[in-house]
């Protein structure tokens, strides 16, 4: 089927959910609305015609200044049976930063949405486990929003957790054994 | 008798595998809670080796984030390379010339063999076949002086430019790459006289770390990891780029979905690779490395520079600005690298550099399904599972 084919179907099933269609060199993105994203993707999956069985990759990006909603979680769905691709972007306000989890869906969302609450801060509702991915476990901030640095504000002071990290590794060369 | 048994305790055991241990190729932490010798729970952590490199392509021009692909998944750095290179090329519209393209399918094919024939020696290590390690490093040697010859590197090569390769092949380079495909073959054959019929072997993978093919699909696994399972998903096939549509291979597919039959098809596809390069060299058409807007996107050479007033303003304009504004507009574009589907996801708000740049790398897809491959399996068999979906931590944490 084709992606503005595909796009169309959405768009008569879910008429109050879909924002906007666009498509950039042959490739198609469904812009929709967050609330009733964990249906619109079941229906993706089980619909026979559609069978989006695969989902490629699921990430976030941040249009901070650009655009409102600020955030936008980005699917990208393939079907092996049929051959055909689309994407689905879902869009989230800053404000309650949240969107439904589709672990329950594809079981490969898992990681995904766990990175992209990681470097984006968007919650997943009903994720079996949403903690941090990449960054350690007490980590401030997102890094992949727009309003992250780049680069450490110290320039040539150092970093005062650095002496802590140190006293820690002097403390526990010496372990024993329970 | 009764006194002992009083004293002897049967409570789970958690232990801590890794971050630094042999078997997890890299940094990869496993917490695992046994009952006896099963593993009843399985948590893998992630992330030692994230350097944001997703994050840094944010602020660097299209050009400049090819050697940060580099390190990505570094023991096939080409595909990365060429993975990138074609989304960008994509997103500007634009397409590398014929011979450009055959070059870098044959470059890709060769990182596909030095990737395989790595995993093959450690895989093989990890589950107690050393010589196989021995062997398969002899030829990778050879694949690595090749790549150092074509561009001057053996691992971070950067080779692939937006628009194309950065310089032409020479013959000494094809001589040398035709008489190692020559040699290959029966290089194969003996590594698959040390395991494929091998007893310890077949205890070891046959009937391990199942899973079946909707499963693998609904977990996102590709590659070899998904053929294993016997869906013959290939991005070469599916979407073919570059040269792909042009040369004859097969697509290996295993029946069983354990750790065998991905081994069978990771051997199986050594010799497909093969016979596309000698398909690509036999083939290689004459012409330009580089598309003629190639100015726009790439570095002039550095004797040009020095005697063309011209060329050093296109070397002072891509330094400082960047390539000229890519279109606005976003676009998802995959390979598929040794170890299964490598996309892109470039968003672009029309300037000089991307404005998101999402790797969406197989290794993180794969290491996340280690806890279902693991749990009730022996600790043994968690060895043979790390080895079997063939993960490159840097690529994993990016």
């Amino acid at each position: 089927m084709r992606p503005e084919d595909i796009a169309g179907l959405i768009k008569e099933r879910f008429p109050a959910e879909v924002r906007d269609i666009r498509e950039f060199r042959r490739q198609v993105s469904v812009i929709v609305r967050k609330g009733r994203i964990k249906e619109i993707m079941r229906y993706l999956h089980e619909t026979p015609e559609l069978c989006f069985d695969y989902l490629e990759d699921l990430c976030g990006v941040d249009y901070l200044g650009k655009k409102e909603p600020r955030f936008e979680v980005v699917y990208h769905l393939y079907s092996m049976k049929h051959r055909h691709a689309i994407r689905i972007k879902a869009e989230v306000p800053e404000v309650d930063c949240s969107i439904d989890s589709v672990v329950e869906v594809w079981k490969g969302a898992n990681w995904h949405e766990r990175e992209c609450y990681d470097m984006f801060g968007i919650k997943f509702n009903g994720h079996p486990d949403m903690r941090r991915i990449l960054m350690p476990e007490d980590w401030e901030g997102h890094p992949l929003r727009k309003d992250y640095p780049l680069k450490s504000d110290l320039g040539e002071v150092e970093w005062k957790g650095f002496k802590e990290v140190i006293e820690l590794a002097e403390k526990n060369k010496v372990y024993e054994i329970r | 008798m009764a006194v002992a048994t009083k004293q002897l305790q049967t409570k789970e055991l958690t232990i801590s595998m890794g971050p630094q241990h042999p078997a997890t190729h890299g940094v990869l932490r496993l917490v695992l809670d046994l009952d006896g010798e099963t593993v009843v729970k399985c948590t893998p952590y992630v992330g030692y080796l994230h350097r944001g490199v997703e994050k840094l392509a944010e602020n660097r021009t299209y050009l400049s984030a090819i050697p940060l692909t580099d390190r990505l998944d570094y023991i096939s750095s080409m595909a990365n390379n060429v993975g990138y290179c074609l989304a960008v090329e994509r997103l500007f519209g634009i397409e590398a010339p014929e011979r450009a393209k055959y070059i870098r399918t044959i470059v890709f094919e060769m990182a596909r063999i030095s990737s395989h024939i790595l995993w093959l020696a450690t895989h093989a290590l990890d589950i107690g076949a050393m010589t196989v390690f021995l062997y398969s490093f002899r030829e990778r040697e050879w694949l690595l002086d090749l790549f150092e010859m074509l561009c001057g590197a053996r691992l971070t090569t950067s080779y692939p430019r937006i628009g194309g390769v950065r310089n032409d092949v020479s013959q000494e380079f094809l001589d040398s790459l035709y008489r190692f495909t020559e040699e290959f073959p029966r290089r194969i054959e003996e590594y698959a006289t040390l395991i494929d019929q091998n007893r310890i072997w077949l205890k070891r993978t046959k009937g391990i770390g199942v899973i079946s093919a909707e499963e693998a699909i609904n977990w996102g696994l590709t590659g070899p990891t998904l053929r294993g399972s016997g869906v013959p998903y290939d991005v070469r096939k599916y979407a073919p780029y570059d040269a792909y549509d042009k040369v004859e291979f097969d697509v290996p597919v295993g029946k069983n979905g354990d750790v065998y039959d991905r081994y069978r098809c990771r051997m199986e596809e050594l010799r497909q690779s093969n016979r596309i390069i000698r398909q690509c060299i036999k083939k290689l058409p004459v012409g330009p490395v580089m598309t003629p807007d190639a100015p726009k996107f790439t570095l002039p050479s550095k004797d040009r520079i020095l005697k063309e007033m011209e060329a050093m303003i296109h070397h002072f304009v891509l330094i400082t600005k960047g390539p000229i504004a890519a279109p606005a507009g976003e676009i998802y574009s995959a390979v598929e690298a040794p170890k299964g589907e490598l996309g892109f996801y470039l968003v672009s708000d029309g300037t000089g550099r991307p404005y998101r740049m999402r790797v969406r790398a197989p290794s993180f897809v794969h290491a996340s399904v280690l806890p279902r491959l693991c749990e009730g399996s022996l600790v043994a068999d968690v060895i043979a599972n790390i080895g079997t979906i063939d993960i490159v931590l840097g690529e994993c944490d990016r």
